[in-house]
């Protein structure tokens, strides 16, 4: 992490606690050892202005400066200028922000940019090889599993991830694991289709 | 969303060192579902986030007499263990019928258990709320209250707890495995949380920058033959109106043990100990289960728009009851 010009970058505070055995006046449960007297530094921060922050996004690296508080989906949106993942909600309710951090599918307004530095971070730009699209994309436009298509990267992101997962595509299973992004469209049973006929589910 | 400083912990006593300075402002962060969504609405200001993913607290440790969850373990992660599936059954449907796999993903254990009520009188900045100002005034009595408690609550809040997660750790005996700067505890689950009273503010024990380690679960025939059973207005991805975990033991068709929480009726998982009581000792057969739920209501108190929970409490802890008690 590299140092910021924030007001706390170089407040360093060396605390030292002399291990005061039950003197927090613990109500419940058991103080089962104490540590002994230590020097303990207190951790460095960085912010709240703009810090340098590196990215792996889709398989490039990319140096931003962003303040601590900026989600990763501001920060694909505003700083990368990746705008395939969409705000939906901004709350963790519609799931149109679903990216993948290694490999695992996350709403991305839920997620600090500065945490996911020295992770992988997919988002809808880097599924395809080129002009050959992931089969995902193509089940869902073989499907026309679309009307408006905003949470249509979201829908894509997390049938990507909900694969990875392994479990079975009966219909309950993916309607379940696929209630986290929802199409106000109602394009529903085409986004189970699509995602079906990828899973290999007759 | 108000500004805030970053910092990453290396290790656990900076961390602690960090949020236990007085005056510091300074919350933890792992998953981030709950502060994040907190701080975006104004109800949770802190000056530093303390990024504690780093720590070495994520595995789950599997033993003949208990499992160990370290705190910064998944909610998928947990659910998905097969020993927790196995063994915990509750435990793992809890966590499968919460939130949405997005959030799974990303939702600490730890974080789960400490996670803040759903009153949307709570998360809204320009309403009388106790819990942020004490004082204030309580907005949800005489309000609109369709999801708040029916028992537990006070003149100050009635706010009710929405962890499906540790309802289901109650049921189970679960222990919070807890740090500070002067040492280690262990909390039983039943003991974590306190009720509002007139101090609706301070929602458990823990002390400032006091840390979860782990959550133990240890082994019980009880807990093996469990379940969780959830009502809600849709079919997934929403929290529960009346929820139950139940968990019971027999022996040659005899209740020997059992454990009956109810979730979000109250401002933290509510144990119907006079239930367990009706129970233990008793054949486990239909008619016992009918008249043990029939008790499951007492005490309770609606406040209008959720008296529906009062009859909804009793009708889940019989129905959750007949489904186990066929298979004790």
């Amino acid at each position: 992490m590299p140092a910021s010009n924030g007001p706390f970058s170089r407040r360093r505070f060396i605390v030292t606690t002399v291990a005061p055995a039950l003197a927090l006046g613990l109500s419940s449960g058991q103080l089962l050892r104490s540590a002994d007297a230590a020097t303990v530094t207190r951790l460095p921060s960085h912010g709240p202005k703009p810090v340098p922050v590196t990215l792996l996004v889709n398989g490039t690296e990319h140096r931003v400066a962003i303040e601590p508080r900026a989600t990763l989906l501001d920060t694909l949106r505003d700083s990368l200028n990746l705008t395939g993942t969409k705000k939906g909600c901004d709350q963790g309710t519609c799931g149109a922000c679903t990216v993948l951090v290694d490999g695992k599918r996350v709403n991305s307004c839920f997620t600090l940019a500065i945490m996911t530095q020295g992770k992988a971070v997919t988002t809808i730009e880097g599924l395809a090889q080129g002009d050959a699209l992931h089969p995902m994309q193509a089940a869902f436009l073989e499907h026309d599993a679309f009307q408006c298509g905003f949470c249509t990267s979201g829908q894509i992101m997390s049938a990507v991830g909900f694969l990875s997962e392994h479990r079975p595509a009966d219909d309950a299973t993916v309607r379940e694991f696929m209630s986290g992004n929802i199409c106000r469209c109602g394009a529903y049973p085409n986004i189970l289709a699509a995602i079906q006929s990828v899973a290999g589910h007759a | 969303m108000n500004a805030i400083a970053y910092a990453r912990a290396t290790d656990t006593p900076s961390a602690l060192a960090t949020t236990a300075e007085p005056g510091s402002r300074a919350s933890y962060i792992a998953g981030g579902t709950n502060v994040i969504d907190l701080m975006k609405d104004d109800v949770e200001k802190p000056v530093t986030l303390v990024d504690i993913t780093a720590l070495p607290m994520r595995d789950i440790r599997v033993g003949a007499e208990s499992i160990m969850l370290g705190a910064l373990a998944t909610m998928a992660d947990v659910a998905d263990t097969p020993a927790v599936k196995a063994n915990f059954p509750v435990v793992s449907e809890a966590l499968l019928l919460s939130a949405s796999a997005q959030l799974r993903n990303m939702a600490t254990i730890g974080g789960n258990v400490l996670q803040r009520t759903r009153c949307s009188y709570f998360r809204d900045v320009s309403q009388p709320c106790n819990k942020r100002h004490p004082g204030n005034g309580c907005s949800a009595i005489g309000g609109e209250n369709r999801f708040h408690s029916v028992i537990g609550t006070s003149d100050h809040c009635i706010c009710s707890h929405p962890s499906d997660f540790a309802a289901a750790l109650t049921a189970v005996d679960a222990r919070v495995h807890t740090r500070t700067a002067s040492g280690t505890r262990v909390i039983a689950i039943e003991d974590l949380y306190v009720l509002p009273g007139d101090r609706p503010n301070i929602e458990n024990v823990l002390a400032p920058g006091e840390l979860i380690e782990a959550i133990e679960l240890p082994v019980s025939a009880h807990a093996r033959n469990s379940q969780y059973l959830k009502v809600r207005d849709r079919a997934s991805y929403e929290f529960a109106l009346v929820s139950v975990a139940a968990a019971l033991e027999t022996s040659r068709g005899t209740i020997r043990t059992a454990r009956v929480v109810l979730g979000s009726v109250a401002p933290k998982p509510w144990r119907a100990h006079d239930v367990e009581a009706a129970l233990v000792g008793r054949p486990a057969t239909p008619d016992t289960f009918a008249r043990a739920a029939a008790i499951a209501s007492n005490g309770m108190r609606g406040f209008g728009n959720n008296d529906y929970k009062i009859p909804l409490a009793r009708n889940t802890v019989e129905q959750a009851l007949q489904a186990i008690g066929g298979a004790a």
